[in-house]
């Protein structure tokens, strides 16, 4: 890999060097390193691009990174990465995306991931999004993730895009089974013109299932953001949806929380919150020897954790 | 040390201080007054976060009054809100470590929240938001402002909305700062037990300076001692003074 390839990395995996366990690096549409352990397989897919990750039952304490980068310009892909999970796993999968794109062709992202997750096991997912470059080409990224989570099972996905997208359409779709649980803390940063759309559904058909879905976005600049949560219960479970904002300069945010209850015993709540960053904080941090900007900036690092 | 000259603040057609002279040197100082007086916002005019009508603010030999917060912060001044801010996601370590002007001690960070009473472990990493009680705000606030340290801590009512049990330990944390603190502390309170440790009391009233003189000679005259039957600091049973 070549330092831009390097940095990327950095970004989108916070790698310094090729990671401890199950890995595949996708660099400019090809595999770039690849590694697999006893318990978690990675196979190429025949009939499309893209890479099937299998996890075995009872597999624990184990990780599986699969960065993207991009560094080429031009470059557009469409890649179908799909997760078989087995039962009683507890497992770590940070995925994430960088394209690095300083020529005058637009370049994209689209990465289809479905996770099969067995039961009681425990998944946390880590994905970030991240762009760069001083070319004309545009960076696209449009992320979809599908989840199946088994009984007794949870899913906690941390998922992100920090910086230079020019668009992204996110979509998150997820049936939770009985006993099943998933987090979600979606954050998203957007300046100048750029656009992000995040439409996050769940569908709590078990028993006992819950779900808590939280999304926090910044829009600057001349930034648009919509962002959809959309829960379902259908069962006797428990979601709750949060949209939080932060608008600046002359930014556009849609929060739509969307609750639907089709059982009595499903227990669901909203709420929406768009506002500036609030003076009072800037006061504080100023009293503390740090600038407006600087104190705005620290806001927004801590909202975006 | 820190001086005010005809200090006048006017909002909403009100005048909340008229011609406050005041020249501060002491090493503990406390300004206490009925509600409604002018304490709070004359606490922020020294800071900065409110702008004076008309007037100056002298500290250390030089005129502070056109200077925003954060160069007021850089030269020694320090401030705990009466009403903590509560942030999203920022945690008890970044604030400390921002307080403190350099990277992230650990150690050092600790200690400040050891020294109000909390245990470290427990907080270190808790985000300063709603999940925080009231009285953990309180002493999370004065930590920051140990922290921050320097020249002048400005202190806005700390014992403002805590439980008896807080503020027993808070009047501990206070009588502590004084004796270790290298700076001197300018605090608005009400409470009998802050003031008897002060130096000189500044009495407000109606946005004035009433008395300024030493913490004995203004107790005695305002009554300000439950020994004497009083039920608040200032004597003045009945009346809504928070005493």
């Amino acid at each position: 890999m070549d330092d831009i390839q390097k940095r990327i990395l950095k970004e989108v995996a916070e790698l310094d060097a090729l990671p401890v366990g199950a890995f595949n690096i996708r660099a400019n549409g090809e595999s770039a390193a690849r590694n697999t352990t006893a318990n978690i397989d990675i196979v190429t897919k025949e009939d499309k691009p893209g890479i099937d990750i299998i996890i075995k039952d009872g597999t624990k304490n184990e990780s599986c990174h699969i960065p993207v980068i991009i560094s080429k310009t031009g470059l557009k892909e469409c890649v179908y990465n799909d997760f078989f999970i087995g039962d009683n796993c507890d497992v770590t999968i940070v995925a994430g995306c960088g394209i690095s794109n300083c020529g005058s062709h637009d370049s994209a992202h689209d990465g289809i991931h479905s996770f099969h997750v067995g039961k009681n096991s425990k998944v946390k997912y880590i994905e970030r999004h991240y762009g760069e470059g001083t070319g004309t080409g545009k960076r696209f990224m449009n992320p979809t993730t599908e989840v199946e989570l088994g009984e007794g099972s949870t899913m906690d996905m941390d998922t992100s895009q920090i910086a230079g997208i020019n668009d992204t359409y996110r979509i998150t779709k997820a049936d939770i089974s009985k006993d099943a649980m998933l987090i979600i803390h979606d954050k998203i940063l957007t300046n100048e013109d750029q656009t992000a759309k995040a439409e996050l559904i769940c569908n709590l058909d078990g028993e006992n299932s819950r779900a808590d879905i939280v999304s926090r976005g910044v829009a600057k600049g001349d930034s648009v953001q919509d962002v959809i949560i959309d829960i379902s219960g259908n069962n006797k479970c428990y979601g709750h949806a949060e949209c939080d904002s932060i608008i600046m300069d002359r930014g556009v945010i849609v929060a739509t929380p969307k609750l639907k209850a089709s059982c009595v015993d499903a227990s669901l709540v909203h709420e929406a919150a768009i506002g500036k960053i609030a003076g009072e904080q800037i006061t504080k941090l100023m009293t503390l020897g740090l600038t407006e900007q600087e104190a705005e900036a620290k806001i927004i690092e801590g909202f975006l954790r | 040390m820190l001086e005010l000259q005809n200090i006048c603040f006017r909002a909403d057609d009100k005048d909340i201080l008229t011609d406050v002279n005041l020249k501060i040197d002491d090493k503990f100082v406390a300004i206490t007054g009925p509600n409604g007086s002018g304490k709070s916002t004359l606490l922020k005019v020294i800071m900065g976060i409110n702008e004076p009508t008309s007037g100056r603010v002298i500290f250390d030999g030089e005129d502070i009054t056109d200077l925003p917060v954060n160069e007021r912060a850089k030269r020694g001044l320090s401030f705990a809100f009466q009403q903590p801010v509560k942030f999203k996601g920022l945690r008890v370590r970044d604030l400390l470590t921002i307080a403190s002007g350099s990277k992230m001690d650990l150690d050092r960070d600790c200690s400040f929240l050891k020294a109000v009473g909390l245990c470290p472990r427990d907080y270190i990493d808790r985000e300063i938001n709603d999940t925080l009680s009231g009285g953990e705000m309180k002493r999370i606030e004065i930590a920051m402002a140990a922290a921050k340290g320097g020249k002048m801590s400005l202190f806005d009512e700390p014992e403002a909305g805590i439980d008896l049990w807080s503020f027993n330990s808070l009047i501990d944390v206070f009588e502590n700062l004084r004796e270790k603190t290298d700076g001197n502390i300018l605090i608005i309170s009400h409470q009998e037990r802050i003031l008897e440790i002060a130096d000189k009391i500044v009495y407000l009233k109606d946005g004035k300076v009433a008395r300024y003189d030493t913490a004995e000679v203004i107790m005695d005259e305002f009554g300000m001692r439950r020994g004497r039957g009083c039920k608040c600091a200032h004597g003045m049973e009945g009346e809504s003074c928070n005493g």
